[in-house]
Protein backbone atom coordinates (compact mmCIF):
# COMPACT_ATOMS: atom_id res chain seq x y z
CA UNK A 1 0.00 0.00 0.00
CA UNK A 2 1.19 3.46 -0.85
CA UNK A 3 1.39 5.57 2.32
CA UNK A 4 -1.66 7.83 2.24
CA UNK A 5 -1.26 11.58 2.55
CA UNK A 6 -1.72 12.93 6.07
CA UNK A 7 -4.97 14.64 6.98
CA UNK A 8 -5.01 18.42 6.64
CA UNK A 9 -3.72 20.55 9.48
CA UNK A 10 -6.30 22.44 11.50
CA UNK A 11 -4.26 25.63 11.74
CA UNK A 12 -3.82 28.10 8.86
CA UNK A 13 -1.00 27.03 6.57
CA UNK A 14 0.94 29.29 4.23
CA UNK A 15 0.78 28.09 0.60
CA UNK A 16 3.85 26.18 -0.49
CA UNK A 17 3.89 27.73 -3.91
CA UNK A 18 2.39 30.74 -5.60
CA UNK A 19 2.99 33.46 -8.19
CA UNK A 20 6.72 33.52 -7.33
CA UNK A 21 7.08 29.93 -8.52
CA UNK A 22 6.02 30.33 -12.11
CA UNK A 23 7.96 28.49 -14.74
CA UNK A 24 5.82 29.64 -17.64
CA UNK A 25 3.08 32.25 -18.02
CA UNK A 26 0.95 32.49 -21.15
CA UNK A 27 1.73 35.37 -23.56
CA UNK A 28 4.39 36.66 -21.17
CA UNK A 29 8.01 36.11 -20.36
CA UNK A 30 8.85 35.11 -16.82
CA UNK A 31 12.19 34.44 -15.23
CA UNK A 32 11.74 31.13 -13.47
CA UNK A 33 13.06 30.99 -9.92
CA UNK A 34 16.59 29.60 -9.64
CA UNK A 35 15.37 26.72 -7.52
CA UNK A 36 12.70 24.52 -9.06
CA UNK A 37 10.24 22.97 -6.61
CA UNK A 38 10.09 19.22 -6.39
CA UNK A 39 7.96 18.01 -9.26
CA UNK A 40 4.69 16.45 -8.22
CA UNK A 41 2.63 13.89 -10.09
CA UNK A 42 -0.59 11.97 -9.91
CA UNK A 43 -0.35 8.32 -10.85
CA UNK A 44 -3.48 6.62 -12.17
CA UNK A 45 -3.17 2.85 -12.09
CA UNK A 46 -5.72 1.57 -14.54
CA UNK A 47 -5.30 -2.02 -13.38
CA UNK A 48 -6.59 -1.06 -9.95
CA UNK A 49 -9.53 1.07 -11.03
CA UNK A 50 -12.96 -0.38 -10.27
CA UNK A 51 -14.90 2.38 -12.06
CA UNK A 52 -16.72 3.61 -8.97
CA UNK A 53 -16.47 7.28 -10.00
CA UNK A 54 -15.65 8.38 -6.45
CA UNK A 55 -12.92 10.51 -8.07
CA UNK A 56 -15.49 12.27 -10.28
CA UNK A 57 -17.70 12.96 -7.30
CA UNK A 58 -14.83 14.13 -5.13
CA UNK A 59 -13.61 16.44 -7.92
CA UNK A 60 -17.04 18.00 -8.37
CA UNK A 61 -17.46 18.28 -4.63
CA UNK A 62 -14.12 19.95 -3.91
CA UNK A 63 -14.26 22.26 -6.92
CA UNK A 64 -17.96 23.03 -6.43
CA UNK A 65 -18.90 21.83 -9.91
CA UNK A 66 -22.47 20.96 -10.75
CA UNK A 67 -22.62 19.58 -14.27
CA UNK A 68 -26.07 19.54 -15.83
CA UNK A 69 -28.06 16.30 -15.63
CA UNK A 70 -27.16 14.47 -18.83
CA UNK A 71 -28.57 11.64 -20.88
CA UNK A 72 -27.99 7.94 -20.45
CA UNK A 73 -26.49 6.80 -23.70
CA UNK A 74 -26.22 3.15 -22.85
CA UNK A 75 -22.86 2.91 -21.09
CA UNK A 76 -21.52 3.55 -17.65
CA UNK A 77 -19.71 6.68 -18.77
CA UNK A 78 -21.50 9.67 -17.34
CA UNK A 79 -21.55 12.43 -18.45
CA UNK A 80 -20.61 11.49 -21.99
CA UNK A 81 -17.67 13.90 -22.21
CA UNK A 82 -15.58 16.33 -20.20
CA UNK A 83 -17.45 19.57 -19.57
CA UNK A 84 -16.60 23.04 -18.32
CA UNK A 85 -17.95 21.75 -15.00
CA UNK A 86 -16.74 18.15 -15.26
CA UNK A 87 -12.96 18.21 -15.06
CA UNK A 88 -12.41 14.50 -14.75
CA UNK A 89 -14.30 11.67 -16.38
CA UNK A 90 -14.06 7.91 -16.25
CA UNK A 91 -14.03 6.70 -19.81
CA UNK A 92 -15.25 3.12 -20.24
CA UNK A 93 -14.07 0.92 -23.09
CA UNK A 94 -14.96 -2.72 -23.70
CA UNK A 95 -12.14 -4.52 -25.44
CA UNK A 96 -12.12 -8.05 -26.75
CA UNK A 97 -8.51 -9.11 -26.22
CA UNK A 98 -7.70 -11.22 -29.29
CA UNK A 99 -4.80 -12.99 -27.54
CA UNK A 100 -6.66 -14.21 -24.49
CA UNK A 101 -10.23 -14.12 -25.72
CA UNK A 102 -11.09 -12.18 -22.58
CA UNK A 103 -13.46 -9.24 -22.64
CA UNK A 104 -11.57 -6.51 -20.82
CA UNK A 105 -13.29 -3.56 -19.29
CA UNK A 106 -10.84 -0.70 -19.64
CA UNK A 107 -11.56 2.31 -17.48
CA UNK A 108 -9.46 5.40 -17.81
CA UNK A 109 -9.85 8.47 -15.66
CA UNK A 110 -9.52 11.26 -18.20
CA UNK A 111 -8.52 14.82 -17.38
CA UNK A 112 -5.68 17.28 -17.69
CA UNK A 113 -2.28 15.59 -17.95
CA UNK A 114 -0.33 18.63 -16.70
CA UNK A 115 2.24 18.39 -19.48
CA UNK A 116 5.78 19.51 -18.88
CA UNK A 117 5.47 21.31 -22.24
CA UNK A 118 1.84 22.47 -22.16
CA UNK A 119 0.24 23.08 -25.57
CA UNK A 120 -2.62 25.06 -24.02
CA UNK A 121 -0.20 27.54 -22.49
CA UNK A 122 1.74 27.84 -25.73
CA UNK A 123 -1.43 28.63 -27.69
CA UNK A 124 -2.94 31.06 -25.15
CA UNK A 125 -2.95 34.74 -26.27
CA UNK A 126 -4.04 36.22 -22.92
CA UNK A 127 -1.20 37.19 -20.58
CA UNK A 128 -1.32 35.11 -17.41
CA UNK A 129 -4.47 33.15 -18.24
CA UNK A 130 -2.47 29.90 -18.10
CA UNK A 131 0.46 29.40 -15.78
CA UNK A 132 2.82 26.56 -15.01
CA UNK A 133 4.32 26.28 -11.55
CA UNK A 134 7.80 24.88 -11.06
CA UNK A 135 6.29 21.81 -9.42
CA UNK A 136 4.71 20.98 -12.79
CA UNK A 137 1.10 22.01 -12.17
CA UNK A 138 -0.53 23.76 -15.13
CA UNK A 139 -3.30 26.04 -13.94
CA UNK A 140 -5.89 28.25 -15.62
CA UNK A 141 -6.26 31.69 -14.01
CA UNK A 142 -9.86 32.50 -14.89
CA UNK A 143 -9.70 36.23 -14.21
CA UNK A 144 -7.17 36.56 -17.06
CA UNK A 145 -8.98 34.18 -19.41
CA UNK A 146 -10.73 35.76 -22.39
CA UNK A 147 -12.56 32.61 -23.50
CA UNK A 148 -11.08 32.47 -27.01
CA UNK A 149 -10.63 28.70 -27.05
CA UNK A 150 -7.03 28.73 -28.29
CA UNK A 151 -6.07 26.39 -25.43
CA UNK A 152 -8.51 23.84 -26.84
CA UNK A 153 -6.57 23.96 -30.12
CA UNK A 154 -3.20 23.79 -28.38
CA UNK A 155 -3.98 20.77 -26.20
CA UNK A 156 -2.86 17.39 -27.60
CA UNK A 157 -5.28 15.56 -25.25
CA UNK A 158 -8.52 17.48 -25.96
CA UNK A 159 -9.03 18.53 -22.35
CA UNK A 160 -9.98 22.21 -21.91
CA UNK A 161 -13.64 23.14 -22.22
CA UNK A 162 -15.06 26.66 -22.58
CA UNK A 163 -18.04 27.50 -20.42
CA UNK A 164 -21.04 28.76 -22.39
CA UNK A 165 -22.14 30.82 -19.41
CA UNK A 166 -18.93 32.34 -18.00
CA UNK A 167 -16.91 32.15 -21.27
CA UNK A 168 -13.88 30.89 -19.38
CA UNK A 169 -11.73 27.85 -20.13
CA UNK A 170 -11.88 25.17 -17.46
CA UNK A 171 -9.96 22.01 -16.66
CA UNK A 172 -8.43 19.97 -13.81
CA UNK A 173 -6.18 22.12 -11.62
CA UNK A 174 -4.47 19.09 -10.06
CA UNK A 175 -6.12 20.60 -6.99
CA UNK A 176 -3.39 23.25 -6.89
CA UNK A 177 -5.17 24.79 -3.91
CA UNK A 178 -4.96 21.52 -1.96
CA UNK A 179 -1.43 20.70 -3.07
CA UNK A 180 -0.31 24.18 -1.98
CA UNK A 181 -1.13 23.26 1.63
CA UNK A 182 0.37 19.79 1.52
CA UNK A 183 -2.73 17.87 0.50
CA UNK A 184 -3.19 15.62 -2.48
CA UNK A 185 -5.85 16.07 -5.15
CA UNK A 186 -9.44 15.37 -4.09
CA UNK A 187 -9.71 12.46 -6.55
CA UNK A 188 -6.68 10.73 -5.03
CA UNK A 189 -8.07 11.27 -1.55
CA UNK A 190 -11.39 9.70 -2.51
CA UNK A 191 -10.08 6.71 -4.46
CA UNK A 192 -10.94 3.57 -2.46
CA UNK A 193 -8.45 1.25 -4.21
CA UNK A 194 -5.40 3.50 -4.51
CA UNK A 195 -5.81 3.47 -8.24
CA UNK A 196 -4.97 7.16 -7.86
CA UNK A 197 -1.95 8.08 -5.82
CA UNK A 198 -0.17 11.39 -5.52
CA UNK A 199 3.35 12.40 -4.55
CA UNK A 200 6.61 13.59 -6.04
CA UNK A 201 7.13 12.67 -9.65
CA UNK A 202 10.16 10.53 -8.74
CA UNK A 203 8.22 8.63 -6.08
CA UNK A 204 5.35 8.09 -8.52
CA UNK A 205 7.71 6.67 -11.13
CA UNK A 206 9.23 4.33 -8.54
CA UNK A 207 5.82 3.25 -7.34
CA UNK A 208 4.72 2.74 -10.94
CA UNK A 209 7.70 0.55 -11.74
CA UNK A 210 6.72 -1.77 -8.86
CA UNK A 211 3.18 -1.87 -10.22
CA UNK A 212 4.42 -2.58 -13.74
CA UNK A 213 6.59 -5.46 -12.48
CA UNK A 214 3.60 -6.85 -10.61
CA UNK A 215 1.42 -6.66 -13.73
CA UNK A 216 4.10 -8.32 -15.85
CA UNK A 217 4.32 -11.16 -13.35
CA UNK A 218 0.58 -11.61 -13.78
CA UNK A 219 0.77 -12.01 -17.54
CA UNK A 220 0.46 -8.43 -18.76
CA UNK A 221 3.70 -8.57 -20.72
CA UNK A 222 3.23 -5.12 -22.20
CA UNK A 223 2.37 -3.32 -18.99
CA UNK A 224 4.09 0.00 -18.64
CA UNK A 225 4.08 3.60 -17.49
CA UNK A 226 2.51 6.32 -19.65
CA UNK A 227 4.63 9.46 -19.28
CA UNK A 228 4.78 10.62 -22.90
CA UNK A 229 8.07 12.18 -23.97
CA UNK A 230 6.47 14.10 -26.84
CA UNK A 231 5.13 16.68 -24.37
CA UNK A 232 8.21 16.50 -22.13
CA UNK A 233 6.51 14.02 -19.79
CA UNK A 234 3.35 14.66 -17.82
CA UNK A 235 2.46 15.28 -14.21
CA UNK A 236 -0.46 12.93 -14.47
CA UNK A 237 0.74 9.47 -15.45
CA UNK A 238 -0.98 6.19 -16.10
CA UNK A 239 0.01 2.62 -15.37
CA UNK A 240 -1.38 0.82 -18.41
CA UNK A 241 -1.72 -2.97 -18.55
CA UNK A 242 -1.40 -2.64 -22.34
CA UNK A 243 1.10 0.19 -22.61
CA UNK A 244 1.99 -0.87 -26.16
CA UNK A 245 -1.52 0.20 -27.25
CA UNK A 246 -2.49 3.32 -25.29
CA UNK A 247 -5.19 4.10 -27.87
CA UNK A 248 -7.19 1.14 -26.47
CA UNK A 249 -7.95 3.30 -23.48
CA UNK A 250 -10.56 5.59 -25.05
CA UNK A 251 -8.09 6.86 -27.63
CA UNK A 252 -5.31 7.90 -25.31
CA UNK A 253 -2.78 9.21 -27.87
CA UNK A 254 0.20 6.90 -28.39
CA UNK A 255 2.63 9.74 -29.03
CA UNK A 256 1.07 13.07 -28.05
CA UNK A 257 2.85 16.18 -29.29
CA UNK A 258 1.90 19.80 -29.62
CA UNK A 259 0.65 20.00 -33.21
CA UNK A 260 3.30 21.60 -35.46
CA UNK A 261 0.62 23.99 -36.78
CA UNK A 262 0.42 25.47 -33.27
CA UNK A 263 4.18 26.03 -33.35
CA UNK A 264 4.01 27.81 -36.71
CA UNK A 265 1.07 29.89 -35.57
CA UNK A 266 2.48 30.92 -32.20
CA UNK A 267 6.19 30.98 -32.95
CA UNK A 268 8.42 33.49 -34.69
CA UNK A 269 5.91 33.80 -37.55
CA UNK A 270 3.89 36.36 -35.62
CA UNK A 271 6.92 38.49 -34.86
CA UNK A 272 7.81 38.32 -38.57
CA UNK A 273 4.22 39.33 -39.40
CA UNK A 274 4.38 42.36 -37.11
CA UNK A 275 7.76 43.17 -38.65
CA UNK A 276 6.29 43.00 -42.16
CA UNK A 277 3.47 45.36 -41.14
CA UNK A 278 5.94 47.81 -39.60
CA UNK A 279 8.11 47.56 -42.72
CA UNK A 280 5.11 48.40 -44.93
CA UNK A 281 4.48 51.55 -42.88
CA UNK A 282 8.17 52.46 -42.94
CA UNK A 283 8.33 51.95 -46.72
CA UNK A 284 5.42 54.37 -47.06
CA UNK A 285 7.08 57.00 -44.89
CA UNK A 286 10.38 56.71 -46.77
CA UNK A 287 8.63 56.79 -50.13
CA UNK A 288 6.78 59.95 -49.15
CA UNK A 289 9.96 61.60 -47.88
CA UNK A 290 11.74 60.78 -51.13
CA UNK A 291 8.98 61.54 -53.65
CA UNK A 292 6.70 63.95 -51.85
CA UNK A 293 3.00 64.05 -52.61
CA UNK A 294 1.75 63.19 -56.05
CA UNK A 295 -0.16 66.34 -57.09
CA UNK A 296 -2.13 67.16 -60.21
CA UNK A 297 -0.55 70.24 -61.79
CA UNK A 298 -2.05 73.34 -63.34
CA UNK A 299 -1.13 71.85 -66.70
CA UNK A 300 -3.15 68.71 -65.90
CA UNK A 301 -6.14 70.91 -65.11
CA UNK A 302 -5.76 72.80 -68.41
CA UNK A 303 -5.50 69.57 -70.37
CA UNK A 304 -8.58 68.17 -68.67
CA UNK A 305 -10.44 71.37 -69.41
CA UNK A 306 -9.52 71.31 -73.08
CA UNK A 307 -10.50 67.63 -73.32
CA UNK A 308 -13.92 68.44 -71.84
CA UNK A 309 -14.33 71.59 -73.96
CA UNK A 310 -13.36 69.67 -77.08
CA UNK A 311 -16.28 67.33 -76.52
CA UNK A 312 -18.87 70.02 -75.89
CA UNK B 1 -22.54 63.89 -75.01
CA UNK B 2 -20.68 64.56 -71.75
CA UNK B 3 -21.31 62.26 -68.79
CA UNK B 4 -23.44 64.03 -66.14
CA UNK B 5 -20.54 63.23 -63.80
CA UNK B 6 -18.49 65.98 -65.43
CA UNK B 7 -19.11 69.54 -64.31
CA UNK B 8 -17.70 71.95 -66.85
CA UNK B 9 -16.14 74.60 -64.64
CA UNK B 10 -12.50 75.51 -64.15
CA UNK B 11 -10.94 73.42 -62.83
CA UNK B 12 -13.25 70.74 -64.13
CA UNK B 13 -15.03 68.83 -61.35
CA UNK B 14 -15.70 65.12 -61.78
CA UNK B 15 -18.00 62.97 -59.67
CA UNK B 16 -16.09 59.84 -58.76
CA UNK B 17 -18.09 58.12 -56.00
CA UNK B 18 -21.78 58.44 -55.21
CA UNK B 19 -22.99 59.21 -51.70
CA UNK B 20 -24.04 55.62 -51.07
CA UNK B 21 -20.67 54.30 -52.24
CA UNK B 22 -18.88 56.67 -49.88
CA UNK B 23 -21.15 55.74 -46.96
CA UNK B 24 -20.58 52.07 -47.74
CA UNK B 25 -16.82 52.60 -47.95
CA UNK B 26 -16.58 54.44 -44.62
CA UNK B 27 -18.75 51.93 -42.77
CA UNK B 28 -16.44 49.27 -44.13
CA UNK B 29 -13.35 51.28 -43.20
CA UNK B 30 -14.53 51.92 -39.64
CA UNK B 31 -15.33 48.30 -38.92
CA UNK B 32 -12.27 47.05 -40.75
CA UNK B 33 -10.06 49.14 -38.49
CA UNK B 34 -11.97 47.87 -35.44
CA UNK B 35 -11.53 44.35 -36.82
CA UNK B 36 -7.78 44.83 -37.26
CA UNK B 37 -7.25 46.35 -33.81
CA UNK B 38 -9.33 43.75 -31.98
CA UNK B 39 -7.72 40.94 -33.98
CA UNK B 40 -4.20 42.18 -33.32
CA UNK B 41 -4.98 41.80 -29.62
CA UNK B 42 -4.85 38.01 -30.04
CA UNK B 43 -2.19 38.13 -32.72
CA UNK B 44 0.81 38.51 -30.46
CA UNK B 45 1.57 39.30 -26.82
CA UNK B 46 3.17 42.55 -28.07
CA UNK B 47 -0.21 43.76 -29.35
CA UNK B 48 -2.42 42.36 -26.58
CA UNK B 49 -2.71 45.87 -25.07
CA UNK B 50 -4.97 46.80 -28.00
CA UNK B 51 -7.70 44.74 -26.30
CA UNK B 52 -7.95 47.69 -23.90
CA UNK B 53 -9.61 49.72 -26.67
CA UNK B 54 -12.54 47.32 -26.52
CA UNK B 55 -12.82 47.05 -22.77
CA UNK B 56 -10.47 44.10 -22.24
CA UNK B 57 -9.57 40.79 -23.82
CA UNK B 58 -12.90 39.09 -23.21
CA UNK B 59 -14.81 41.93 -24.89
CA UNK B 60 -12.35 42.03 -27.79
CA UNK B 61 -12.81 38.26 -28.21
CA UNK B 62 -16.59 38.68 -28.19
CA UNK B 63 -16.67 41.70 -30.56
CA UNK B 64 -14.05 40.65 -33.13
CA UNK B 65 -16.19 38.06 -34.95
CA UNK B 66 -19.13 40.46 -35.10
CA UNK B 67 -16.89 43.12 -36.63
CA UNK B 68 -15.92 40.45 -39.13
CA UNK B 69 -19.55 39.76 -40.00
CA UNK B 70 -20.24 43.48 -40.48
CA UNK B 71 -17.14 43.90 -42.65
CA UNK B 72 -18.06 40.88 -44.77
CA UNK B 73 -21.59 42.12 -45.41
CA UNK B 74 -20.48 45.70 -46.03
CA UNK B 75 -17.67 44.52 -48.31
CA UNK B 76 -20.13 42.42 -50.26
CA UNK B 77 -22.05 45.59 -51.20
CA UNK B 78 -18.79 47.38 -51.91
CA UNK B 79 -17.72 44.47 -54.09
CA UNK B 80 -20.74 44.80 -56.35
CA UNK B 81 -20.28 48.58 -56.54
CA UNK B 82 -16.65 48.28 -57.58
CA UNK B 83 -16.36 45.01 -59.47
CA UNK B 84 -17.41 46.48 -62.82
CA UNK B 85 -14.33 48.70 -62.98
CA UNK B 86 -11.95 46.07 -61.71
CA UNK B 87 -11.73 43.62 -64.60
CA UNK B 88 -8.11 42.90 -65.48
CA UNK B 89 -7.08 44.37 -68.86
CA UNK B 90 -3.91 44.04 -70.96
CA UNK B 91 -3.07 47.65 -70.05
CA UNK B 92 -2.98 46.57 -66.39
CA UNK B 93 -0.34 43.97 -67.16
CA UNK B 94 1.70 46.63 -68.99
CA UNK B 95 1.22 48.97 -65.98
CA UNK B 96 2.57 46.27 -63.64
CA UNK B 97 5.66 45.80 -65.80
CA UNK B 98 6.94 49.28 -65.02
CA UNK B 99 7.14 49.51 -61.21
CA UNK B 100 9.77 52.25 -61.44
CA UNK B 101 7.34 54.62 -63.16
CA UNK B 102 4.54 53.61 -60.77
CA UNK B 103 6.58 54.35 -57.67
CA UNK B 104 7.98 57.63 -58.96
CA UNK B 105 4.55 58.81 -60.13
CA UNK B 106 5.69 59.05 -63.75
CA UNK B 107 2.30 58.22 -65.19
CA UNK B 108 3.17 59.49 -68.67
CA UNK B 109 5.32 56.37 -68.96
CA UNK B 110 2.37 54.14 -68.06
CA UNK B 111 -0.71 53.06 -70.01
CA UNK B 112 -3.69 55.31 -69.35
CA UNK B 113 -5.69 53.91 -66.44
CA UNK B 114 -9.43 53.43 -66.38
CA UNK B 115 -11.46 54.15 -63.24
CA UNK B 116 -8.98 51.93 -61.38
CA UNK B 117 -5.33 51.36 -62.14
CA UNK B 118 -3.68 47.95 -61.83
CA UNK B 119 -2.52 48.63 -58.27
CA UNK B 120 -6.06 49.47 -57.17
CA UNK B 121 -7.35 46.35 -58.89
CA UNK B 122 -4.82 44.24 -57.00
CA UNK B 123 -5.95 45.83 -53.73
CA UNK B 124 -9.57 45.13 -54.67
CA UNK B 125 -9.08 41.49 -55.65
CA UNK B 126 -6.65 40.62 -52.86
CA UNK B 127 -9.02 42.12 -50.26
CA UNK B 128 -11.87 40.15 -51.80
CA UNK B 129 -9.92 36.89 -51.58
CA UNK B 130 -8.58 37.60 -48.10
CA UNK B 131 -12.00 38.51 -46.71
CA UNK B 132 -13.44 35.27 -48.11
CA UNK B 133 -10.59 33.30 -46.51
CA UNK B 134 -10.92 35.14 -43.21
CA UNK B 135 -14.69 34.85 -42.87
CA UNK B 136 -14.53 31.14 -43.76
CA UNK B 137 -11.74 30.35 -41.29
CA UNK B 138 -13.17 32.83 -38.80
CA UNK B 139 -16.49 31.02 -38.61
CA UNK B 140 -14.60 27.75 -38.00
CA UNK B 141 -12.87 29.27 -34.95
CA UNK B 142 -15.88 31.23 -33.66
CA UNK B 143 -16.24 28.86 -30.75
CA UNK B 144 -19.20 30.53 -29.13
CA UNK B 145 -21.53 29.42 -31.91
CA UNK B 146 -19.66 27.03 -34.17
CA UNK B 147 -17.36 24.99 -31.91
CA UNK B 148 -19.34 21.80 -32.47
CA UNK B 149 -19.17 21.77 -36.25
CA UNK B 150 -15.47 21.14 -36.90
CA UNK B 151 -12.73 19.00 -35.40
CA UNK B 152 -9.87 20.43 -33.38
CA UNK B 153 -7.47 19.53 -36.23
CA UNK B 154 -9.51 21.65 -38.66
CA UNK B 155 -9.62 24.50 -36.14
CA UNK B 156 -5.83 24.41 -35.74
CA UNK B 157 -5.37 24.82 -39.47
CA UNK B 158 -8.09 27.48 -39.61
CA UNK B 159 -6.53 29.63 -36.93
CA UNK B 160 -3.17 29.53 -38.71
CA UNK B 161 -4.67 30.37 -42.11
CA UNK B 162 -6.72 33.14 -40.47
CA UNK B 163 -3.56 34.70 -39.00
CA UNK B 164 -1.61 34.51 -42.26
CA UNK B 165 -4.51 36.01 -44.23
CA UNK B 166 -4.87 38.74 -41.60
CA UNK B 167 -1.18 39.62 -41.91
CA UNK B 168 -1.58 39.93 -45.68
CA UNK B 169 -4.81 41.95 -45.35
CA UNK B 170 -3.22 44.41 -42.93
CA UNK B 171 -0.34 44.96 -45.35
CA UNK B 172 -2.81 45.48 -48.21
CA UNK B 173 -4.68 47.96 -46.00
CA UNK B 174 -1.46 49.87 -45.27
CA UNK B 175 -0.72 50.06 -49.01
CA UNK B 176 -4.29 51.23 -49.70
CA UNK B 177 -4.15 53.97 -47.05
CA UNK B 178 -0.67 55.09 -48.10
CA UNK B 179 -1.65 55.35 -51.76
CA UNK B 180 -4.60 57.56 -50.78
CA UNK B 181 -2.30 59.81 -48.74
CA UNK B 182 0.39 59.95 -51.42
CA UNK B 183 -1.86 60.77 -54.34
CA UNK B 184 -3.38 64.11 -53.36
CA UNK B 185 -7.04 64.43 -54.15
CA UNK B 186 -7.77 60.74 -53.62
CA UNK B 187 -9.13 61.14 -50.10
CA UNK B 188 -11.42 63.90 -51.41
CA UNK B 189 -12.78 61.40 -53.91
CA UNK B 190 -14.04 59.32 -51.00
CA UNK B 191 -15.15 62.23 -48.77
CA UNK B 192 -16.73 64.84 -51.07
CA UNK B 193 -17.10 62.31 -53.87
CA UNK B 194 -15.44 64.67 -56.35
CA UNK B 195 -12.04 64.98 -57.97
CA UNK B 196 -10.67 67.69 -60.25
CA UNK B 197 -10.36 67.17 -63.95
CA UNK B 198 -6.59 67.47 -63.55
CA UNK B 199 -6.55 64.62 -61.04
CA UNK B 200 -8.55 62.44 -63.39
CA UNK B 201 -6.36 63.47 -66.36
CA UNK B 202 -3.18 62.67 -64.46
CA UNK B 203 -4.15 59.41 -62.76
CA UNK B 204 -7.15 57.95 -64.60
CA UNK B 205 -7.00 59.43 -68.07
CA UNK B 206 -8.86 56.62 -69.78
CA UNK B 207 -11.67 56.97 -67.25
CA UNK B 208 -11.84 60.73 -67.95
CA UNK B 209 -11.88 60.12 -71.70
CA UNK B 210 -14.70 57.59 -71.24
CA UNK B 211 -16.71 60.07 -69.18
CA UNK B 212 -16.15 62.77 -71.76
CA UNK B 213 -17.44 60.30 -74.32
CA UNK B 214 -20.61 59.91 -72.28
CA UNK B 215 -19.97 56.96 -69.96
CA UNK B 216 -21.77 56.93 -66.59
CA UNK B 217 -20.22 54.94 -63.72
CA UNK B 218 -22.30 52.05 -62.44
CA UNK B 219 -22.65 53.34 -58.88
CA UNK B 220 -24.01 56.75 -59.89
CA UNK B 221 -27.66 57.45 -59.06
CA UNK B 222 -29.92 57.06 -62.06
CA UNK B 223 -30.83 60.40 -63.58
Amino acid sequence: MFPPLPNPPTQTTAPKFGPADLMRRSASTVTPPAQRQTEVAKLIDISKCIGCKACQVACNEWNELTPPIGDNFGVYQNPSDLLPDQWTLMRFTEWDNPQTGNLEWLIRKDGCMHCEDPGCLKACPAPGAIVQYTNGIVDFISENCIGCGYCVKGCPFNIPRISKTTHKAKKCTLCSDRVAVGQGPACAKACPTQAIVFGTKDDMKKWASGRVDDLKSRGFANAGLYDPAGVGGTHVMYVLPHADQPQLYANLPADPKIDPLVGVWKGKGKVAGLGAMALAVLAGVLHYLKNGPEVATEEDERKAKSLVDGAV
Amino acid sequence: MLSPQIHDSYPVAVDRYSGLTRLNHWINAFFFVALVLSGLAFYSPYTYFLSGLFGGGANARMLHPWFGVIVTISFLFLFFRFVGGNGWKPRDTAWMKNPGAVLSGDEEALPEAGKYNAGQKIVFWSMTMLIIIMIATGLVIWDQYFAAYTSIEVKRAAVLIHSVAATAAIIVLIIHIYAAIWVWGSIGAMTSGRVTGGWAWRHHRKWLRDLVAGRVDGDMPKA
